[in-house]
């Protein structure tokens, strides 16, 4: 049996990942796959939990949050191949039109 | 038919509408022919509705109809309501058949001008509210006329508004009106608190039982008063009446003569209970009247523009009628209205003829000798002279005569005096315009000479008309010499104007004052012949010897001088000061710092907002960082 913890551990490692890919990366692309490990780190905590404590709860949730994860992936997506048409690029510094 | 009557004033009210909203839709011999249509189908209902009343007895008067519940507070109540009795009957037979010449001349005079709809439009809802200024059966819906034809006479005043002269002459009218309706309204409130209704026979009933003390009749009386001297261009609210000869000159006719102007002596003559109940207020009337009389007069004397000449003997005839109101002899003065209504209205429109065939020449100096030029606009020119100097036979001569010898009869000789005086300066001053305008040698400038024309028919047409009546118009009045029962109109206002203590004098002081009144206007006349024909050098020698009092009389008295330094200049002085140093400093101030305020936070904020999405994820991580420190620690 593999104690609670060791999962926690590698939810937090997956989630730091997340952040840091977030701030690094410039491309849209990369960032939205950031953005996925994050929610998957979140996920990988909720289910560990659920087992730890036989509850049904943490794995409902999961449910959710893989299907709200789909639906933006699929918007997301969407909205990054019509920004790429419209500038012919996906770097974020190069959209600054919210300057004030 | 007597049923009908409350459609009097809707007629031209409804084709006011109608030309008001569709006008410029329709075709300009459409406008002609429904104005001057819906103002002549008022009067026929009015010539019928006067033999209707004629036929009843004087307990069924008068009738009132009830078109419906207008204002309801509390116990008070007010209904839209209007009434038929002789005086009002009488006065809407002048306002629709002056009224409706008037219209008709203004088909010809205005018939070049570019406002020509809405010209006709103003004129016909000015008809609409005297009407309903005259119809009235409570004194709440009369002060909605009363109102009304003070709108439409700063409307039309000012109707060629380009002009500068013209708009502020309309502003003008329009604030020394205020000034009367503002006392006149106080008048009013007055009658509702203390009668508890405005119907004008719950007052006449309420002031002859005696429930209104005599101290609270003369208030209410002279309030009311100060509002008639406003719209009736007496002292001291005169001034405006010279200025608003600024309007075409059909509109001096109709408004500024022979009806608005009036409406303060019919306003005296309906509420003649309360006159005659308080004497002190109905000495003011007479006396005021009489002082106008002669004081307007006097400034006739020198002016040289034909209408301003017209205008100050408005003044000064309206003068008179107020000494027959203020003298108790409510009916002479409402003879005075009605004859005056006709050969005034003539000498408007006469006068407006002369301007017509001069391309609008106005000043008389440059006038002289039309009479050969104008054969038709000179003798109806001269029968209005006649008739409002006073020479025997005529309607002008009957009703002055009528007022005069009543103000005699009742021991105002002071008043009777200054009225005297007043006929003499009247003759004078009317033949003066006669000589200068159609006498003498032609001194009318050679542009104008060019174009120098007989009006058209339908302007002449009127003038003929008018002047048939300024001749005939005084028979159904005359003295007490031709007999008891001669005075017809006397008679007929008897049910409004209760005849109370009639002064009688004996036949033979009767001749004595016709004869001193027919004299006083041949007298007049005569001193015109001697200083404007025979030796036109001794007006000017006249000016030499007494400069000052030519210069006092030319500047009329500079009462509008002494007048803009005391009230008008003070007021606009104080509201420059109110303006550059509250509204510009204070309340523009406050708008502008707020603005301002509101643009700096904006500007000092909008530099967190960089536009690159990972400053703003940063900022999120930020403060989750923050509100997980606060929550576990």
């Amino acid at each position: 049996m593999i104690p609670v913890s060791y999962f926690f551990g590698l939810s937090l490692i997956l989630f730091t990942l997340g952040i840091i890919a977030f701030f690094v990366k410039r491309d849209l692309i990369t960032m939205f796959m950031a953005v996925e490990v994050m929610l998957n780190a979140a996920n990988l905590a909720f289910i560990s939990l659920a087992k730890a404590t036989n509850s049904l709860t943490g794995q409902v949730i999961v449910f959710f949050v893989i299907t709200v994860a789909a639906a933006e992936a699929a918007i997301g997506l969407a909205i990054i191949l019509l920004v790429f048409r419209q500038k012919k690029t996906i770097k974020t510094e190069e959209f600054r039109l919210m300057k004030g | 038919m007597t049923e009908s009557f409350w459609l009097i004033p809707f007629i031209p009210g409804a084709s006011a509408f109608v030309l008001a909203v569709f006008g410029r839709w329709l075709p300009k011999k459409w406008v002609s022919i429904q104005a001057c249509l819906s103002v002549f189908a008022s009067f026929v209902i009015s010539v019928v509705a006067l033999f209707d009343l004629l036929k009843l007895n004087y307990e069924s008067l008068p009738l009132v109809k009830t078109l419906f519940t207008w204002i309801v507070s509390g116990s008070f109540s007010a209904n839209l309501s209007l009434q038929l009795d002789p005086l009002s009957s009488i006065m809407a037979l002048v306002v629709t058949g002056v009224g409706f010449l008037i219209h008709v001349y203004s088909v010809g005079y205005m018939g070049h001008d570019k406002g020509y709809t809405r010209y006709f439009a103003y004129l016909n809802l000015f008809t609409f509210a005297m009407l309903i200024l005259v119809m009235a059966s409570n004194i709440v819906l009369m002060f909605v006329g009363w109102e009304g034809v003070g709108l439409c006479s700063y409307l039309l005043i000012g109707f060629w508004f380009e002009k500068h002269s013209a708009a502020s002459a309309g502003k003008k009218a329009f604030i020394v009106n205020r000034i009367g309706d503002a006392a006149f309204i106080l008048g009013v409130f007055f009658l509702i608190v203390h009668v508890g209704s405005g119907e004008f026979r719950a007052i006449n009933e309420a002031v002859h039982s005696g429930h209104i003390g005599a101290g609270l009749v003369t208030l209410i009386a002279i309030l009311l008063f100060i509002g008639a001297t406003g719209k009736s261009a007496q002292i001291p609210l005169y001034v405006w009446l010279p200025d608003a000869m600024e309007g075409p000159t059909p509109v001096s006719a109709l408004i500024h003569a022979a009806t608005m102007v009036t409406a303060g002596v019919y306003m005296v003559s309906r509420m003649n209970v309360l006159y005659t109940l308080s004497g002190e207020a109905a000495q003011i009337v007479a006396v005021v009247g009489a002082l106008t009389a002669i004081y307007a007069a006097t400034m006739a004397l020198t002016q040289n523009d034909i209408k301003r000449v017209l205008a100050y003997s408005t003044i000064s005839q309206i003068g008179y009628m107020f000494i027959g109101c203020g003298v108790g002899a409510y009916a002479a003065g409402m003879f005075h209205l009605y004859t005056h209504a006709f050969f005034k209205s003539l000498l408007f429109l006469a006068a407006g003829s002369v301007m017509h065939a001069l391309s609008g020449e106005l000043d008389m100096r440059k006038m002289g000798g039309l009479r050969k030029h104008l054969p038709l606009t000179y003798p109806t020119f001269l029968v209005g002279a006649i008739a409002i100097a006073g020479v025997p036979f005529l309607s002008g001569f009957f009703s002055k005569d009528a007022i005069l010898t009543q103000a005699f009869a009742r021991g105002q000789y002071f008043v009777w005096v200054l009225g005297i005086m007043g006929a003499v300066l009247t003759a004078f001053y009317m033949f003066r315009l006669i000589f200068l305008t159609f006498h003498g040698e032609e001194r009318i400038e050679p542009e104008a000479k060019k174009h120098l024309h007989e009006s058209p028919r339908v302007m002449t047409v009127p003038l003929v008309i008018l002047a048939f009546f300024s001749v005939v118009a005084g028979y159904i009045g005359l003295p007490v010499v031709f007999g008891e029962k001669a005075n017809l109109f006397n008679r007929f206002l008897e049910p409004v104007i209760k005849p109370g203590h009639e002064a009688h004098l004996n036949i033979g002081t009767e001749w004595t004052l016709i004869f001193i009144s027919v004299a006083v206007a041949l007298c007049g006349i005569y001193i015109a012949y001697v200083f404007y024909l025979k030796s036109p050098l001794l007006p000017h020698n006249l000016v030499r010897r007494f400069p000052g009092a030519y210069k006092l009389l030319y500047h009329k008295y500079y009462i509008d001088e002494v007048y803009n330094a005391a009230f008008v200049n003070p007021m606009v002085k104080g509201s420059e000061a109110v303006y550059t140093h509250f509204d510009l400093k204070v309340i523009d101030g406050t708008i502008n710092g707020t603005a301002e305020a509101t643009g700096l936070a904006g500007r000092v904020l909008s530099l967190f907002q960089s536009g690159l999405v990972k400053d703003y994820a940063l900022a999120l991580l930020l403060g989750v960082v923050i509100f997980l420190g606060y929550l576990l620690f």
